[in-house]
């Protein structure tokens, strides 16, 4: 029983973490219609850099700052903020498609600096050296997992409600302009270009955050960690669960990480031994097809976006189509 | 003769450089007065409107706005200058309500805001009973009506307008035009591009033709209202220069 407990606690624990990258996509893809195709890459730069500024003393590559943990994980959003910075200004004025390739690009630059700059973060062999805060008063076992789930399930809920404030916000009904039309914005004296650039710096920010606490989990991080891949399982959960919607979001990465983890369970209990060998193939094909099947029958999501309507504080939700 | 408030001199523009649109073309607009661009398709009709508007880049001439250089300021800019653009298509976000359309357009305002939402719901009477609803629902001469109130929202000195008939019947499009009238009364001037001719000549003070990206003609709405030489040009039946 406390086995079956335990892997609850474990898988809770990775979705949830993946419900906060989902839900830094949907703020940059759901409510501002920006094209992120290099998720990974802003994931990635949360994890890597947690590890090396909170992590201990190594030899051969970057980092043993040992900072205060919640400081490096602070600063591993920071840094994948800065990336987003740097990132936006050269592409933001690129549009839907064109975003989507430029920032796949940066995400596959990503992958190969980590994997190929040793003296940066480890190369192939990744980070290593990282203590995970607490382990010496918690240990490594189910009590550990059962407390960082429950940060990980604060910080969840802390996300999400910063971001409800943001959607029923003028700010956020400025985010859902410039989806919409973003000539007519500029028309009313609106900047889309630099809204486009907070929303998305915003959006990776909470993507870092995810990654940080997807390295502190793991205590490791390897280029294995941010392939292209992680990409299309963090726009799988948005678009079934619901694009523009942030419990569509939670729920799109708890119900996709539930089907990823089922499936190669599934695959490794039932299959042929021959179809075990290419399980993870298997899978790459099932999220595929949850992709491209969701965008033909049912492209707004399990939970679609409502239309917020917020007047001197008092907030109503409706769902889109009721008018 | 009262002192331009806009004046556009030999604008060169168009969307991709060293392949210029609108060749020198000037125009004037004068305060609280309709001031209209008329033109064959593929004039550089609304080329001229958006390098106004700073959507576009200009090449060469210059654009002056009360007196001030506005020459490559960017739209959004040009709003707090006191300069509205209402797009021909695409000039309300449908997926809002009328009133968060209204509001963001209004968020310049500050602590007037609420009267000047008053102000507009009354001016719009039937966007006001519609507040809560989205402007996605909204007939194509209330949506046109929408824009113009968002443009206004903004308390512009000069409002640019592309088109506002397009795709509206006769009846709705009499309805625009009239209210754009209106505006001129409360000192608002208005350039307008229009297609409908005969209907915005009738409202308009001063009309510019457009043929090939350059200037033809211009003079009183109502001296070219009789023109053979504006139907001409206006139908594509002379060539560039011969006006």
């Amino acid at each position: 029983m406390i086995g079956v407990i335990s892997y609850l606690v474990f898988f809770a624990t990775t979705a949830s973490i993946l419900a906060i990258a989902v839900l830094g996509l949907n703020l940059q893809w759901g409510n501002t219609g920006l094209f992120n195709g290099g998720v990974v890459a802003f994931f990635g730069a949360g994890a890597y850099a947690t590890l090396i500024l909170g992590g201990t003393a190594q030899a051969g590559h970057l980092g043993g700052y040992g900072i205060f943990y919640p400081l490096a994980l602070l600063g591993g959003m920071v840094v994948a903020g800065l990336m987003a910075w740097i990132v936006g200004l050269l592409t933001l004025r690129l549009r839907h498609d064109y975003l989507a390739i430029a920032t796949f690009g940066v995400a596959v630059a990503f992958e190969n600096l980590m994997r190929n700059a040793e003296w940066l973060a480890g190369g192939a062999k990744g980070v290593r050296g990282f203590e995970r805060p607490l382990r010496t008063a918690l240990g490594d076992g189910f009590i550990y997992n059962l407390a960082f789930f429950a940060v990980v399930l604060l910080i969840l809920i802390l996300t999400y409600l910063f971001l409800q404030r943001i959607v029923v916000s003028p700010f956020g009904r400025l985010l859902r302009a410039i989806r919409e039309d973003e000539e007519a914005a500029q028309s009313l004296g609106k900047n889309p270009a630099r809204i486009r650039l907070i929303a998305f710096i915003t959006g990776s920010v909470i993507l870092g955050l995810a990654g940080g606490l997807y390295g502190t989990f793991y205590a490791f991080v390897s280029p294995q960690d941010v392939l292209p891949t992680l990409t299309f399982q963090i726009w799988a959960m948005l678009i079934v669960g619901g694009a523009g919607n942030n419990r569509g979001a939670i729920f799109g990465a708890f119900l996709i990480w539930g089907a990823w983890t089922a499936s190669g369970w599934a695959l490794s209990r039932f299959a042929p031994v021959e179809v075990q060998l290419y399980t993870g193939s298997v899978q790459f094909i099932l999220i595929g097809s949850v992709i491209v099947g969701m965008l033909m029958w049912r492209p707004q999501g399990f939970l679609p976006e409502h239309l917020v309507v917020s007047h001197k504080g008092k907030t109503k939700r409706k769902q889109q189509g009721e008018y | 003769m009262a002192e331009a408030i806009l004046q556009a001199t030999a604008i060169t523009a168009g969307y991709v450089p060293d392949l210029p649109i609108l060749r020198d073309v000037s125009l004037t607009v004068r305060p609280a007065q309709i001031t209209l661009i008329i033109g064959p398709n593929g004039a550089g009709k609304s080329t001229l409107i958006k390098a106004i508007a700073g959507l576009l880049p200009v090449s060469s001439g210059q654009i002056r706005f009360q007196g001030s250089d506005i020459t490559g300021i960017r739209t959004d800019q040009l709003s707090a200058q006191g300069i509205a653009y209402v797009p021909q298509t695409d000039n309300i976000f449908r997926s809002l309500t009328i009133r968060q359309n209204l509001d963001l357009a209004l968020r310049r305002a500050g602590g007037q805001a609420p009267t000047r939402l008053a102000q507009l719901f009354e001016q719009f009477p039937a966007l006001a009973a519609k507040h809560g609803d989205k402007a996605g629902t909204l007939s194509g001469g209330q949506r046109q009506f929408l824009a113009i109130a968002m443009a206004l929202a903004t308390a512009p000195k000069l409002i640019l307008m592309d088109e506002p008939s397009a795709g509206l019947s006769p009846k709705a499009t009499q309805e625009v035009l009239e209210h754009a009238r209106t505006l001129t009364t409360q000192g608002v001037s208005i350039l307008l591009v229009e297609q409908n001719v005969n209907q915005a000549l009738r409202l308009a003070d001063h009309c510019f033709i457009l043929a090939e990206g350059r200037n033809q003609l211009d003079g009183p709405a109502e001296d070219l209202r009789d023109n053979k030489i504006v139907g001409d040009i206006y139908l594509g039946n002379r060539r560039m220069g011969v006006a």
